[in-house]
């Protein structure tokens, strides 16, 4: 039966519930310092067009925030529910930034936000336009410490495994905060947001032009968004290059599947843009070595020499490891403390994780029984294969690649959307410059056609960040088949249904709320 | 002096959600959307797989009991 599997539904209602919500979180990550740098002119210029103009666009966010709010929260019940396994082996690694977000979001978001909405002509102006800038900067705090958690599970630092209650405890909050994993997240997931929304607030600016109404608060919003939408992104890309070299060193079967990369070579090339060939599948590897061998790994495509290792080491021969290599180890890498390592086979690593698994039963067993000496014979075989654990659960090497065409397509659309956006950018700035954009009304379709595009780069990324990373939840120690509650697939079929019908009402609203304020324009 | 803090406070939070326009919308699909999510999906849908334990010992100790069942059946 179709997603007949627990972990399988899990997960897709998990992607569900995760896509819905990042319809609305990079909105508010970027239109609030959009918002905050249009006060700042007013504060400054003192002229009531920046005022009119700040308080239209707080309405967007206003709407954007009111319905996106908390429906993160139902992530948080799925981990609980459908996920106890993993959420009792993480910890307190979740609870504690989790808990910072909460009371970051609860104190910043209830003071400022109603000095951001209820302050004009109550406050100060100075003092109001702190507050819309502590909101902007609260907003983004916030997301800061579910992407560290995100970070950690994608790159598992600062932590002891505790075999006695089989949690993970921190043992050092500045590794979990500032692993390199988690700043790149970071910067490239909030600059995503400010990306995000220079384009919306251009597309809808578009759109007064294309009806010939609000010149003036058109332009100037498109002049303002288009610069922060460029700097941004020109930020994004670098966090994004950071990134790769993150993937490259930590997760070498994501960076492979991204790439469509099976066989791995000195100089590799990066492909710029291509298609797979459908007749090449790694389940071959073992049912069918000879029809595996014989299929090129692409239909079509266009590469750059080198470029792959330029991007990933900086130089031109290093290199990068490819699926087949993953599977059979013999590569060098670098481990969690810097030292270069052979990369074992996969087959060995389950191995490993076996006996880790079994240390863990053993040791529970001694406890119970109060067996010290059996007490340390199992830890020393936990802990001496524990970064191997997550590979105890894999049942065929193969297993532990990830969806390599939804990698793959994602990550390239996510690449080519965001090199369209800097050309995009830059022809706004330039036709804003010139005083030309509202004369050529095919720029202002194609700005109001950007603004879907730039969400399907948003969730593209998303996909090659979390389907890349498959099978884990935590990164080489818990895949998603042990980490799954024994629960009744049949509640999760009918929670996926109300939380579908949920976001999608709630979507409906968002839109329906949002034409209606644009449609009034904000001379209303 | 600290009770004119006090109402001050009310009478901003008062005049500004008695002014509100948009908001009152929002704040109405904000409502509706936290009674589904915390009154009707949460209590009856998402009740903690842990939560039937008694305390922390006994959560370990499913856990592990689930970690080290490796044939776990998935569906």
């Amino acid at each position: 039966m179709f997603l007949a599997s627990l972990a399988d539904l899990s997960r897709l209602q998990f992607a569900l519930t995760a896509m819905y919500h990042w319809l609305f979180v990079p909105l508010t990550l970027g239109l609030g310092f959009i918002i905050a740098i249009m006060e700042t002119f007013y504060v400054r210029t003192g002229n009531e067009f920046w005022k009119r103009t700040t308080k239209f666009w707080m309405n967007i966010f206003a709407i954007n925030f009111a319905i996106g709010v908390a429906t993160g929260i139902i992530l948080e019940f799925q981990f609980g529910t459908n996920w106890s396994n993993y959420s009792w082996f993480v910890g307190d690694i979740f609870g504690a930034p989790l808990a910072i977000e909460g009371i970051l979001a609860f104190f910043l978001e209830s003071t400022f936000f109603a000095i951001m909405f209820f302050g004009w002509n109550k406050v100060s102006k100075n003092a109001h336009l702190i507050s819309t800038w502590l909101v902007a900067i609260g907003t983004n705090l916030s997301a800061l410490w579910i992407l560290v958690a995100n970070a950690w599970m994608q790159y598992p630092v600062g932590m002891a495994f505790n075999p006695d209650s089989a949690r993970n405890e921190m043992v050092n909050f500045w590794a979990v905060l500032f692993s390199p994993v988690a700043i790149n997240k970071f910067i490239h997931t909030v600059t995503n947001g400010y990306v995000l929304a220079s384009i919306v607030v251009i597309g809808i600016s578009s759109w007064y032009l294309l009806h010939k109404r609000e010149e003036e608060f058109a332009r100037k919003s498109i002049k303002t968004s288009a610069v922060f939408g460029l700097i941004s992104l020109l930020v994004l890309i670098w966090s994004g290059d950071g990134s790769s070299v993150q993937v490259a060193k930590k997760q070498p079967m994501k960076l492979a599947a991204m790439e469509g990369l099976y066989k791995g070579q000195k100089g590799t090339p990066i492909i710029v843009a291509g298609i797979l060939n459908p007749g090449k599948s790694v389940k071959d590897i073992a049912d069918n070595p000879i029809k595996y061998e014989s299929e090129d790994a692409f239909a079509f495509k266009i590469a750059i020499p080198q470029g792959l290792s330029l991007l990933v080491d900086r130089k031109t021969n290093t290199f990068v490891p490819g699926i087949e290599d993953i599977l059979k180890g013999g590569y060098t890498y670098l481990d969690k403390d810097g030292v270069q390592k052979i990369a074992p086979p996969i087959e060995e690593r389950m191995a490993k994780g076996k006996l880790a698994i079994e240390g863990l039963a053993l040791y529970q067993k001694a406890r119970l029984a109060g067996d010290e000496e059996g007490k340390d014979l199992a830890y020393s075989q936990l802990m001496d294969n524990f970064d191997h654990f997550g590979y105890g659960y894999i049942e065929k090497p193969t297993d532990v690649i990830p969806n390599i065409p939804l990698t793959f397509y994602a990550f390239h659309i996510m690449i080519l959307l965001g090199m369209y956006f800097l050309l995009f950018f830059v022809i706004t700035i330039y036709m804003e410059k010139q005083a030309i954009i509202s004369k050529h009304r095919w720029f202002l379709y194609l700005a109001i056609i950007s603004i879907p595009l730039v969400y399907i780069c948003s969730q593209a990324g998303w996909i090659v960040a979390e389907v890349g990373r498959q099978p884990w939840t935590i990164q080489d120690l818990l895949p998603v088949g042990a980490a799954v509650s024994g629960i009744n697939p049949d509640a999760v079929r009918t929670t996926m249904l109300l939380f579908f019908i949920l976001f999608t009402a709630l979507l409906i609203a968002e839109l329906g709320i949002i034409f209606k304020v644009i449609k009034k324009g904000p001379g209303a | 002096m600290n009770s004119n803090i006090i109402k001050r406070i009310w009478l901003f939070y008062y005049d500004g959600f008695k002014g509100m326009t948009l908001g009152k919308t929002l704040w109405i699909i904000i409502v509706i959307k936290l009674f589904i999510m915390f009154f009707i999906l949460k209590l009856f849908f998402f009740r903690g797989e842990l939560s039937s334990y008694q305390n922390d010992d006994e959560k370990s100790r499913h856990v592990i009991e689930n970690l080290t069942t490796t044939s776990k059946p998935k569906t």
